[in-house]
């Protein structure tokens, strides 16, 4: 800031600015708000274009028939997006089961019982760092780890190692998520708590969660929308690209949507095009429902607290 | 009366004294419970590195890490004769991350100034989450995007030498997908700036874009090379906008309008095929994840690092 300063101190001995006409640099004011709100608005008009053209490829293809069928490479007129959609729906499951728990879990023990020493930040540090981590070396770590080491439980490119990968992906999202609600607890809730004699768990469980829940929850639902919609880790730890059977238990080979949609993406014909579109516009709905949910329970639990 | 309540008020505070040994054990209990969950964060760290690692030495015991460092060549998949250089795959991903932080960066910056500085409070309140969905979109649905329609337009209006598959769409749409990590990284640094630095320049007679470009953006700056940097990090490591419409061909090439493959790509590709475990080309996919993974983490660490020194400057 100081050389800042002496910067500006010396330019105004020159005063090449205010000797610019006021009328001048007003007019350059307007141009440059005009400029900043124009290139604000770039990314939400590039948003609706894509929604546009992804429906309107997509949407007429969209019926009952395109929901229940199985993908097909030789008939792909009554192709449709079964399997991977119920694959999805399994990964969704099992991903909630595993990382919410472990999320919620370890935000409560870092905001409130974690020393303040070196351990406890370096725990921080790497949150913050696997947070940064592309998703694709999720995979590559799923893929050494839940696919071929722990191939005698897991069943090796089963649903359950995709949903473990996507559960170590998305654990970071859903800590922050509950820090952050927990640390706006204020803290005479916990000095109540304890002055009437519960222990630090009792005042979690009762006082401290179902305040934090909201909060939490909407961190860990968009979390999970996250994970619905990822391709790549999922390829690397060999998400079928074609099946004709839904999967039937966690050990199952598996499809998912997003995997559906890039398999038809790299048809070369345009059939397979828009069957990609109409795949995306069935991913986009899940995916607005399952945010919805978001709003609706966090708007809930708000009222109720 | 008052001596039995008194009593049994004590034994009952007393309780949790006395039988103190059950609710301590389970105090206990949880704490280590919770802490393992805490854990399990280090631990994936460490599966991570190891995975990596392993399969990487293994790697460089077939292949030299010089060859591999420095070599123009890659060919993994022709055996017999597999060139294994990484560079092609590293010009790649560098050409698709250059343009999409020419489009992230100025339009990320803009809206960020826009939503600190010029926003009203209603209008931000639409704006930010509206930015924010650009995030939330699926990457494989911006590279249907690219492929079927940025290309496509680009080919028809302004450049009809544009390949099918190319660097330029894939980093276009790529830049776009990170305006909002641009945008809030920035936005964040510009919020902490204090108002008595604008107020100082407002009294001496600066218009608001000159607070803005002059004051503002310079005081923020450690914040907003943070988010360069992050976002020059998430584009190296998005994979399927560049796997679908950048295309499969290493190419060690500085050309937007041809075909080049990323390392992501890359691994993309031998992923989606039929290759069995423990072969060289299945060895390829994490020595390059590692590359990967080094360059992510040492840009993830500089913007941490760059982010704390801000904070503690205000």
């Amino acid at each position: 800031m100081a050389q800042a300063g002496t910067r500006v101190t010396q330019k105004g001995g020159a005063e090449p600015d205010f000797k610019t006409s006021t009328s001048a640099r007003h007019w350059l004011d307007r141009v440059f708000t005009g400029v900043v709100f124009a290139a604000t608005l770039v990314g939400l008009v590039v948003l609706a274009v894509l929604l546009v053209d992804v429906f309107r490829d997509g949407l007429p293809r969209i019926d009952w028939q395109f929901i229940t069928s199985y993908p097909s490479q030789i008939v792909p007129q009554t192709a449709g997006i079964y399997p991977a959609l119920i694959g999805s729906l399994w990964l969704l499951g099992l991903t909630a089961l595993f990382s919410v728990p472990l999320g919620i879990g370890a935000a409560i023990y870092l905001e409130e019982y974690a020393p303040d020493n070196w351990l406890t930040r370096v725990i921080e540090i790497n949150i913050s760092n696997l947070a940064g981590v592309p998703s694709i070396i999720y995979g590559l770590l799923g893929l050494g780890i839940f696919v071929s080491m722990l191939e005698p439980v897991t069943g090796g490119e089963s649903v359950l190692s995709g949903a473990l990968t996507l559960s170590l992906l998305i654990l970071p999202v859903i800590i922050v998520a509950t820090r952050e609600a927990l640390k706006a607890i204020p803290g005479s809730v916990r000095e109540g708590g304890i002055a009437l004699g519960a222990t630090r768990w009792e005042v979690i469980r009762g006082h401290l969660l179902p305040m934090a829940l909201p909060g939490a929850l909407t961190g860990t639902i968009l979390a999970l929308s996250r994970a619905i919609g990822e391709t790549a880790p999922l390829i690397v730890v060999g998400a079928a690209v074609y099946l004709n059977y839904a999967p039937e238990g966690p050990r199952s080979d598996y499809m998912a949507i997003p995997i559906q949609i890039f398999t038809w993406i790299e048809q070369p014909q345009d059939v397979f095009k828009t069957l990609a579109a109409a795949g995306i516009v069935v991913l986009m709905i899940v995916l607005l429902l399952s945010n919805s949910v978001a709003i609706v329970m966090r708007n809930r639990f708000q009222r109720r607290g | 009366m008052s001596v039995e309540v008194g009593r049994k008020d004590r034994s009952e505070a007393g309780e949790w004294r006395r039988d103190s040994r059950a609710r301590h054990f389970r105090e206990r209990a949880v704490k280590v419970v919770l802490a393992a969950c805490a854990y399990l964060s280090v631990l994936t760290t460490f599966g991570i590195v190891l995975v990596l690692l392993f399969e990487t030495l293994d790697f460089f015991k077939k292949v030299s890490i010089f060859e591999f460092l420095t070599g123009t060549e890659w060919s993994a998949s022709f055996q017999g004769q597999a060139k294994y250089g990484i560079l092609p795959l590293v010009s790649g991903t560098l050409l698709t991350t250059a343009i999409a932080i020419a489009v992230a960066l100025p339009l990320g910056l803009s809206a960020a100034i826009f939503l600190s500085e010029y926003a009203s409070a209603r209008l931000r309140r639409w704006l930010k989450p509206a930015l924010e969905v650009l995030a939330g979109v699926p990457t494989v649905v911006y590279g249907y995007f690219a492929l079927t329609l940025v290309t496509p337009f680009l080919k028809a209006t302004v450049l009809p030498e544009l390949d099918v598959f190319n660097a330029l769409s894939a980093g276009l749409v790529m830049g776009v997908m990170i305006i909002p990590t641009v945008a809030s990284v920035s936005e964040d640094s510009i919020y902490a700036v204090p108002r008595s630095l604008r107020e100082g320049a407002y009294a001496l007679g600066a218009t608001k874009r000159e607070v803005a470009t002059r004051i503002v953006v310079p005081a923020a700056l450690s914040g907003i090379v943070a988010a360069f940097i992050l976002g020059v990090s998430r584009a190296i490591g998005e994979t399927m906008i560049v796997a679908i419409a950048a295309g499969a061909q290493p190419a060690l090439t500085l050309n937007p309008l041809s075909s080049v493959q990323t390392m992501t790509a890359y691994i993309v590709q031998v992923a989606s095929g039929d290759t069995p475990r423990g072969t060289t080309t299945y060895q390829t996919i994490f020595a390059v994840g590692s590359t990967l993974f080094v360059m992510t983490l040492m840009l993830n660490i500089v913007s941490y690092w760059f982010v704390r020194r801000y904070r503690e400057k205000y």
